[in-house]
């Protein structure tokens, strides 16, 4: 009796996990503002802006092998073009939001065609190169983009909801913003990957020959990945422009592509759940670096571990956070059935950051 | 763009600053031809090496010349010991780990040149003084001449290292077929490193010639090492003749989009990436690599 009802659990608990995640999740993100104090909850909305770019990026480079080191070129975009709408044209921001996505969707199109017909190192300077243009483009149109000293004094951000609107006021309203666009995004992104959209960004990342042989459409799927990563950029740029309520360019570094492309590693390539927990670790370790009292030089200490992070995930966990969860899950499954892995699970272990 | 540009002056030092991006791009493209490897830490390691004369310099008071050869040798041996302690661990069956590791790599050394030598903006010694030279109404300062010496004395001896040497052959040939290579006994590994090292002290060259022009301090290479992958795309990065036209090409149009428009030139090396990327992804000079299946 004691021995059936500890395997029924066994077996049960990987559902029960998600079940409790589905029920936890939720309830956590809600208690949060009541406990947190301002500061902290300024940072969870940060780092909850972060994850919608990782995730982005985690599309292009996690499941089509599309290396981009120009993030934070698409995050500029986003941002600047959210705060030119709603500080010069008046724009609402919902609005200026969404046409800044499309914008930098768009500008993601463009740069996703000569990415076309160039493989890995080639796209990686080419990105690279992407990244610090725009910063340089936005201080050489001073007149209109407020140069090197940037924009400032956003308006309040607002939500038009039928008949009355929402302002969001305080770090609390901001919280619950990003929180909820951060949902939304991170549905959508795992019905793109699950779908037949999806497998053929992986297939092109596994073979891009192989996927051409099989009809997979080069053209139409690189330049989706890349238009929908940078859609995921720019909004999250149009968010963090308004959390802030003013940016400037130097706000846009290569830096902050390397942040972008640090997060996606260290939570696991090809992996959706992976790119949000490592947006949310490496902006809360950020944090929690500049807080450390012995450390007077903070940003070479953080400089230095994202570099250590980078090259030790890489070495010791090529599959990242994602792949420790992902390879826990499945010994404890092998246990419950007390035998070897299942074929499928194989075939998972074996899949991951085929980048070729 | 006005035509009254002084034209003679604009190319004098386009080119001096075109060999020096020349010499990163060489070394980018040694480093990619022996290893298949793109290296992102080209800048950085050439930031800390020149970190290293500097400090020789000032610290040691030692003479210029053996300042220099010292650097080049730090640089050497730091280059294959990156090699041989980080990139041989590394699964390179993708693209994208290099790519990583080497932005990891550069990330490591600059906070490291951070921490040990601070953020302020110094000032290099200058190798030479005296008076520039003049031909007609072009101004040729001494630290022009040196860089167009240094540039040509390392050009011939590379050149014949690779024509003549033993060496330089077995590097030619891992970097046309690795197995075959390996197969008539060359060492890959040995190669790898000796690649790395070469290309590294390249970079390291560049380093402490544009230190005097610019400053000293560790984002010195930001730009430069930009303009040097734009130079070894443009000339194609399987070409090393490529990688010096290239730099050569993107020195004077720096130099004159300097004069004009100075504040794009970051820009202007991105769409010169990108225009040769769409018109001739290989290159300038280099071959396009078919992929077999």
């Amino acid at each position: 009796m004691v021995r059936w009802l500890r395997t029924r659990w066994r077996a049960a608990a990987p559902y029960g996990l998600g079940l409790a995640a589905v029920l936890v999740i939720p309830a956590v993100l809600g208690v949060i503002p009541g406990v947190a104090p301002g500061y902290i909850l300024y940072l969870v909305s940060l780092a909850f802006i972060y994850a919608i770019v990782a995730i982005g990026l985690g599309i292009l480079i996690g499941y089509t092998g599309q290396i981009s080191l120009g993030h934070a070129g698409f995050f500029a975009i986003g941002a600047y073009t959210t705060a030119l709408l709603t500080l010069r044209l008046g724009l609402p921001f919902v609005v200026a939001v969404l046409v800044a996505g499309s914008v930098s969707a768009a500008i993601g199109f463009l740069l996703g065609l000569p990415a076309l017909r160039l493989s890995g190192p080639y796209l990686a300077v080419a990105t690279l190169g992407f990244g610090l243009a725009i910063p340089q483009l936005v201080v050489w149109q001073g007149s209109w983009t407020g140069g090197s000293s940037g924009l400032h004094g956003l308006p309040l951000a607002s939500l038009p909801l039928g008949a009355f609107t929402i302002v969001f006021r305080t770090d609390q309203d901001y919280y619950y913003l990003a929180a909820g666009v951060l949902i939304v995004l991170t549905i959508f992104a795992r019905n793109v990957v699950t779908s037949h959209t999806g497998r053929a960004f992986v297939a092109i990342r596994d073979s891009e020959i192989a996927a051409r042989a099989m009809g997979v459409d080069l053209v139409r799927y690189k330049t989706t990945a890349f238009a929908l990563s940078a859609l995921y950029a720019g909004i999250a740029g149009g968010l963090y422009a308004h959390l802030l309520h003013g940016i400037s360019p130097e706000d846009f570094t290569v830096l902050l592509s390397v942040d972008f492309l640090t997060m996606i590693v260290l939570g696991g390539l090809g992996s959706v759940g992976g790119a949000l927990s490592g947006a949310l670790l490496l902006t809360f370790l950020q944090n929690a670096l500049t807080r450390l009292p012995v450390v007077h030089d903070f940003k070479n200490l953080y400089i230095v571990v994202l570099g250590a992070i980078l090259i030790l995930t890489i070495a010791f966990l090529p599959h990242g956070l994602a792949g420790v969860v992902r390879s826990v899950r499945q010994r404890w499954a092998a246990r419950v059935r007390g035998g070897a892995p299942r074929v499928d699970q194989i075939v998972e272990l074996g899949e991951g950051s085929g980048v070729r | 763009m006005t035509l009254d540009l002084p034209w003679g002056q604009l190319l004098v030092n386009g080119l001096a600053l075109g060999s020096l991006y020349a010499l990163t791009a060489f070394g980018i493209v040694l480093i990619f031809k022996t290893t298949r490897v793109i290296t992102f830490a080209q800048g950085e390691t050439a930031m800390f090496s020149t970190f290293v004369a500097f400090t020789l310099l000032t610290a040691l008071q030692l003479p210029f010349a053996v300042a220099f050869v010292v650097t080049m040798l730090f640089a050497g041996l730091f280059g294959a010991l990156i090699e041989r302690v980080v990139l041989r661990r590394i699964s390179t069956t993708t693209v994208l780990n290099p790519v990583i590791v080497t932005v990891g790599l550069s990330l490591i050394l600059l906070g490291a040149a951070g921490w040990i030598w601070g953020y302020e903006i110094r000032t290099f010694p200058d190798p030479v003084v005296g008076p520039p030279f003049h031909l007609g109404t072009v101004v040729v300062s001494q630290l022009n001449a040196l860089i167009f010496l240094v540039t040509l004395v390392l050009m011939t001896v590379l050149f014949a290292f690779f024509r003549f040497s033993a060496t330089g052959i077995a590097m030619r040939a891992v970097a046309e077929n690795r197995v075959a290579a390996q197969l008539m006994g060359i060492s890959i590994g040995r190669m790898n490193a000796l690649g790395w090292g070469m290309g590294t002290a390249m970079g390291a060259v560049t380093g402490m010639l544009i230190a005097p022009i610019n400053y000293l301090d560790p984002g010195m290479m930001g730009d430069v090492a930009l303009k040097a992958f734009a130079a070894a795309v443009v000339g194609g990065l399987t070409s090393l003749p490529g990688a010096v036209l290239g730099g050569l090409l993107l020195g004077i149009i720096d130099s004159v989009a300097g004069f004009e428009v100075a504040e794009l030139r970051n820009t202007i090396a991105f769409a010169l990436i990108v225009l040769v990327l769409v018109v001739r992804p290989a290159g300038l000079l280099g071959r396009h690599e078919t992929k077999k299946v």
